[in-house]
């Protein structure tokens, strides 16, 4: 095989262009480097009509927005792919049946996530102190909160004020007033002695600079915004970046499958297969930064072997793909007999809940660790495939009328219903297991020839606890709104209805930072412990999730990385 | 008039109150000549190219679409206000949707049939040749799960899925989000829940939380903060 080597040095290779990636490129060009940055999928820009899901009907979808095997969140959704990757398979060991969302495209995933976008909080960089398991972060709250603040202020995030322990303030764009459903859920969760406050999610209620617009209320963020309006690391850190003048290099299609590194163990750059010319390039690069997520950077990495790095490069201890863990989720919904024939209005609302609740137990005595937020649904949302099945099962409670039937009275069922189911669900903290791990698969390749990744992945007993404890609130909750709670209960049987791994998408730890070399992947900067010129800067060196959706904080340390990272390089100490 | 032209002029909604016209016009066959057209949203290459392998593919023949026409039909007629399924086109939807979720195929064509094998059993017709009324009481038969007769149970779970098929098509048309009368997918700016829908249920916003809210004639002033995260504009 022919590779074809890249004719210039650039100072930094970024692997990846989601979250992480985006934040490195834009800190690293503006601090004057000369950056690639390289994305396994194609280029992607919401403002481009060609590109735009944003304001479609379903009709303009032939499956009117359904989901497939291309596009798993449904026509609509901007996320490329998702459960299934055509040509890029991953295994699963016997007994595990972990799922992995990727998203091949400029942005990554950031292109259609929830945009909830909540800081960690003291308590969540220091669990082992309080409960014994796991391990405590190298960092705390306070070598973050700088970074947090930066980031709230550059991308923007909606919430408010509420001096609440474990869930730090920043600096907020007002939130939006809640609709009706969420004004039930409030009224029934304060019954149920559970608190709500305004949500926090990157979605610009104001503008935040010239370049992007504000919110129009159009409840599709996960179509990717026209106007700019939420967050996503193409619109918001790539794009920038190049507008601001610095050196980006974009290289797309570019499906990277090893850091190179000399006979020293330095990195000398990456090589990438170009999926349209299906050849094998190198790229020569000072400094790699490992951004392609989670998963796929201990991809990388163990497939990266050489005579220094034997076990795959950064691999010495034997932690590269180890402490893999995903949030725990469970949900219930409720029918509210008052919520039934609804005056119509437009309550799209962002795209998202305008409210939600904070763990709110940390003093507790429960039988399980770690804690969980609740997320709320519901309201009068724009139809999809799917949208009218059933129509009137709903009859069974309220006596209605017939189950099933056909004729002009279906049209009374559907309008009767619409808007008037609400359901709530949990995302909780796991705890980080060693023997929760991603390894090579040496059986399997991809169609680029790459060995895939094969998962070993068990939920252990605090996470099924933390489900049940999750549906008796639930219940209580949803009970509390003088509605009909939906379906039966998930028992022990079903493991309370604890979500599958990976089915939540925030999967870390692969890489996790520590002091220790013999213990962790990166130091306390993202910085590999064996490989001083590799940076891994998606949210691999979490140690642990918190029970909070990780972006924001891969946001904030892929920042503290950078600069740290163009600290070091201008003390000489990498390159 | 090929098999494919024939095909689609049944899809472009020949149907007028319910009577099944399936004549091969001229004028039909000259509009029928043209490539599928491909959807004009953000595509991938390989979802433009699925979806014109899909567009091409053929799986109902006329006969079957003509039963879904008569099925659609009888599901969701038109009424004095709003035109029905067949009016959204939903016979094509379901011919598009059949080949694109194959999981659907085995059902509807095996449902169709046994629709037929019990038509003729009742009647000695075909379902679609029944009269209006012969149609519906078969419907009536099948139609409300829970009150089936155990040896039609398999037409009872064709029947539900062609509801389902028929409601979904029909409400994600034009034409159903009309008669749904969602007002959303458009420019906005959300400011609360309007005041009488308040009243009617009986709640109201609370002084604090409004005051956390944005104040929407303020949405387009830029950002800035004291050094303590308070708002300043």
């Amino acid at each position: 095989m022919q590779i074809i080597e890249s004719a210039k040095t650039y100072d930094v290779a970024i692997v990846g262009s989601g979250a992480g990636g985006g934040m490195a490129t834009k800190i690293l060009s503006e601090a004057g480097f000369d950056v690639a940055v390289l994305e396994a999928g194609p280029f992607f820009d919401p403002a481009q009509d060609e590109y735009r899901n944003q304001l479609r009907w379903p009709w303009e979808s032939p499956r009117r927005g359904a989901s497939s095997n291309r596009r798993s969140f449904g026509d609509f959704d901007a996320a490329y792919g998702g459960w299934n990757l055509e040509g890029e398979p991953f295994t699963n060991a016997r007994g595990t049946d972990f799922r992995w969302f990727r998203s091949r495209m400029l942005g990554g995933r950031t292109n259609h996530w929830g945009r909830i976008s909540l800081r960690f909080g003291p308590l969540d960089f220091k669990r082992k102190s309080i409960d014994g398991l796991g391990d405590n972060w190298p960092i705390g709250y306070d070598d973050v909160k700088p970074y947090y603040d930066k980031v709230d202020k550059l991308i923007g995030v909606f919430g408010s004020k509420e001096n609440i322990k474990n869930e730090p303030d920043g600096f907020f764009l007002p939130p939006p007033k809640p609709r009706l459903h969420e004004m039930y859920y409030i009224k029934a969760a304060r019954k149920a002695g559970v608190p709500v406050i305004p949500s926090r999610l990157s979605i610009l209620t104001k503008r935040i600079n010239n370049q992007r617009g504000s919110c129009f209320y159009c409840g599709q963020c996960n179509r990717a915004c026209s106007a700019y309006a939420d967050f996503s690391s193409g619109t918001c850190l790539i794009f920038p970046a190049q507008r601001n003048g610095g050196k980006v290099e974009l290289f797309t299609e570019a499906m990277v499958s090893e850091v190179t590194t000399n006979s020293e163990g330095k990195a000398t750059g990456v090589t990438y297969i170009n999926k349209l010319d299906r050849k094998t390039y190198h790229l020569k690069a000072k400094v790699v930064v490992l951004a392609a997520s989670a998963c796929s950077t201990a991809r990388i990495m163990l497939n990266s072997k050489s005579s220094v790095h034997q076990d795959g490069l950064g691999n010495s201890s034997g932690m590269v793909g180890r402490y893999l863990h995903d949030s725990t989720g469970a949900s219930r919904a409720v029918f509210i007999p008052e919520l039934m024939d609804r005056q119509i209005y437009n309550e799209d609302g962002v795209g998202g809940m305008h409210v939600y609740t904070p763990w709110w137990l940390n003093d507790a005595k429960l039988d399980f660790p770690r804690g969980y937020h609740i997320e709320v649904w519901g309201g009068m949302g724009m139809p999809g495939y799917g949208f009218g099945f059933n129509p009137n099962d709903l009859n069974k409670i309220t006596g209605m009328g017939e189950v099933g039937g056909y004729g002009d009275s279906l049209r009374d069922d559907i309008k009767r219903y619409y808007g008037a189911v609400v359901g709530i669900s949990g995302r909780g903290e796991s705890v980080p297991q060693k023997d929760n791990y991603c390894e090579i698969d040496n059986e399997v390749v991809d169609e680029w020839g790459i060995p895939v990744l094969k998962f070993n992945y068990q939920w252990t007993d605090y996470e099924v606890r933390q489900a049940k404890h999750m549906q008796d609130t639930f219940e209580e909750v949803l009970s509390a709104t003088g509605g009909t709670l939906l379906g039966d209960k998930p028992g022990a049987d079903r493991e309370y209805g604890l979500t599958k791994p990976g089915e939540i998408i925030h999967e870390v730890g692969t890489t996790r930072m520590g002091n220790n070399p013999k213990t962790s992947v990166t130091n306390k900067y993202n910085q590999l412990h064996d490989c001083e010129n590799v940076f891994v800067m998606d949210a691999g060196p979490f140690v642990s999730q918190a029970d909070k959706n990780p972006t924001w904080t891969i946001l904030a340390l892929a920042w503290r990385a950078s600069d740290y990272l163009v600290d070091q390089v201008k003390k000489r100490n990498i390159v | 008039m090929d098999r494919r032209d024939s095909l689609k002029s049944l899809l472009v909604g020949s149907v007028a109150g319910g009577l099944l016209v399936t004549g091969c016009t001229p004028e039909a066959s000259k509009e029928e000549t043209q490539e599928p057209t491909l959807p004009g949203y953000g595509r991938t290459a390989q979802e433009k190219e699925h979806d014109k392998e899909v567009l091409a593919e053929i799986f109902l023949n006329e006969h079957e679409l003509e039963t879904i026409a008569v099925l659609c039909d009888i599901i969701l007629p038109a009424n004095a206000q709003i035109g029905g399924a067949v009016e959204a086109e939903v016979p094509a939807f379901i011919e598009f949707i059949v080949k694109d979720m194959p999981y659907h195929q085995l059902p509807i064509r095996g449902g169709l049939a046994w629709l037929d094998n019990h038509s003729n059993k009742l009647y000695n017709l075909e379902f679609k040749k029944l009269t209006r009324e012969q149609q519906m009481a078969i419907c009536d038969t099948i139609a409300y799960p829970g009150k089936t007769a155990p040896e039609l149970l398999a037409g009872e779970k064709f029947f539900t899925r062609m509801r389902n098929l028929t409601l979904t098509g029909y409400y994600t048309s034009e034409l159903g989000i009309k008669d749904l009368g969602y007002k959303g997918n458009q420019v906005n700016v959300w400011d609360g829940v309007p005041q009488e829908v308040l009243d009617e249920h009986g709640l109201a916003y609370e002084k604090e939380w409004l005051a956390k809210c944005v104040d929407q004639s303020k949405r387009m002033d830029i950002a800035e903060w004291d050094e303590d995260g308070n708002l300043l504009t």
